[in-house]
């Protein structure tokens, strides 16, 4: 067992862990943050994805123990502490981003590192940014369309309502 | 997976000393690893991970080549050599996607020796140095085929030396669900010639394509390879390509590479 601390949405949380526990696992059955989607645990569709240290990871694809002292940020403190959603969160209900939901977390952690990066993204960049976070539902018009929104672009010229 | 128990070393003296353990692993990125453990196709008894040695970290100059810490990521390689060796940042910012980027190292990657992977078309073409905590072994000697390659067991990837070609580029022709390269193309043209590297295609992994650099080395166009072939025998056939189909692509994506880069 590896004993582990990190500090999750500004919390510290603690824990004893075996060498192969998951960080999505962490999270979800330790922490009870089951926001942290496990879509496919084989690296592919993003569902997963939270912050370690400001960086986008696949939470699926790390070892708890490797994010001993790590910042990790999850779709559960996007939000703020009155339920207000944030401004990714409230574009991805404006234009629709979601349908069943399920990789929505993964898509607006993404979306967030994305936009730290690069605040104004194109089309194309948001596109590529995306590569790793699959959607079964959306068709992901509306998703680039709420990213480039919560960007404070204009969104009339993206594809397909 | 199995369970195993988990160390992380600060220096390269004590990730050796404890993969000197029967059974222990090194752990990169974990991109490869995790994956593998997952199916368990693998039982190592400890992994050993690299992330938290520093002097295994990030790009430095070195003379007319740059020295990449075996422990770097994708992303950091993407972004320390944008300035310094554009081609190579290029080919680190299209391996899988951000978040495999942000974990996935250049260690990991080269000592993995996938068939399809990005990194060794990059490390042969430019004709580099891997650097292990035992010695220094040219790139030409290095891979030895499928998920082969000179590293003994325990040993680890501490660094590895490009040297930076005068125009260099990296085509990829990628395999849409892996996103791995289903053909990709490194060329690059030094002083005193041309080296051609090309990964996805072959059975035996990544390697030269000689033919393609001597007719280079006279004349670095794009129809410097027109007539110029390699055999469909030894290429990859599977479900994304056949061999026919991936042996016409590497005259194709060399090609575009050369265009790209002269
Ligand atoms: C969705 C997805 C898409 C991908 N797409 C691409 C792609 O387009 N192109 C591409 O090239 N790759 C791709 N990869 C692979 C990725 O680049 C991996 O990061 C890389 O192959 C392995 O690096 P790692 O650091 O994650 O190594 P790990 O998975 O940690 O380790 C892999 C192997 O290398 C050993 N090892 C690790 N570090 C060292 C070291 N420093 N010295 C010696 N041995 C070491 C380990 O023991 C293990 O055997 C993709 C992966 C995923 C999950
Ligand atoms: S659950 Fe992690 S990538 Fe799908
Ligand atoms: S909204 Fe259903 S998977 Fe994306």
């Amino acid at each position: 067992m590896v004993k582990v601390t990190m500090t999750v949405n500004g919390r510290t949380a603690s824990g004893e862990v075996e060498g192969r526990t998951l960080l999505s696992g962490f999270l979800r059955e330790e922490l009870g943050l089951t926001g942290t989607h496990v879509g496919c645990d084989t690296s592919q569709c993003g569902a997963c994805v939270v912050h370690v240290d400001g960086k986008a990871v696949k939470s699926c694809t790390m070892l708890a123990a490797e994010a001993d002292g790590a910042e990790i940020a999850t779709i559960e403190g996007q939000a703020a502490p009155d339920g207000t959603l944030n401004v990714i969160q409230q574009a991805f209900q404006d234009h629709h981003g979601l349908q069943c939901g399920f990789c929505t977390p993964g898509m607006v952690m993404s979306a967030a590192a994305l936009l730290k990066d690069n605040p104004k993204p194109s089309e194309q960049e948001i596109r590529e940014y995306l590569e790793g976070n699959l959607c079964r539902c959306t068709g992901y018009h509306n998703i680039v369309k709420a990213i480039m929104a919560a960007s404070g672009q204009d969104v009339s010229a993206v594809a397909a309502e | 997976m199995y369970e195993f128990e988990f160390e992380k070393p600060s220096t390269i003296a004590d990730a050796v000393k404890a993969l000197g353990e029967e059974d222990a692993q090194a752990l990169g990125g974990g991109q490869t690893l995790i994956p593998t453990l997952k199916q368990r196709l693998a039982m190592p008894s400890t992994l050993v991970s690299l992330s938290g040695i520093a002097e295994m970290r990030g790009v430095c100059p070195d003379g007319d080549a740059i020295a990449i810490g075996g422990a770097t990521t994708h992303a950091e390689v993407e972004a320390a050599t944008a300035d310094s060796y554009p081609a190579l940042s290029a080919l680190a910012g299209q391996i899988g996607d951000p978040a495999v980027r942000n974990r996935g190292t250049i260690g990991g990657s080269l000592a993995n020796n996938d068939p399809s992977a990005c990194y060794p078309a990059a490390a042969l073409a430019s004709g580099a140095t891997i650097v292990t905590n035992a010695r220094e072994i040219a790139a030409d000697d290095y891979f030895q085929g499928l998920f082969t390659t000179a590293l003994d067991e325990g040993e680890i990837i501490t660094n590895v030396r490009m040297p930076v070609p005068q125009a260099a580029h990296y085509e990829k022709f990628v395999q849409p669900a892996s996103r791995f390269a289903l053909v990709g193309v490194f060329v690059a043209r030094f002083a005193d010639g041309v080296r051609v590297a090309v990964t996805g295609a072959s059975e035996e992994g990544v390697f030269r394509w000689s033919e393609a650099e001597a007719a280079l080395a006279g004349n670095f166009d794009p129809a410097a390879i027109d007539g110029l072939s390699v055999d469909a025998e030894g290429m990859i056939g599977d479900l994304h390509g056949t061999k026919a189909y991936r042996a016409h692509l590497v005259g194709v994506i060399t090609k575009r590479a050369v265009a790209a880069a002269a």
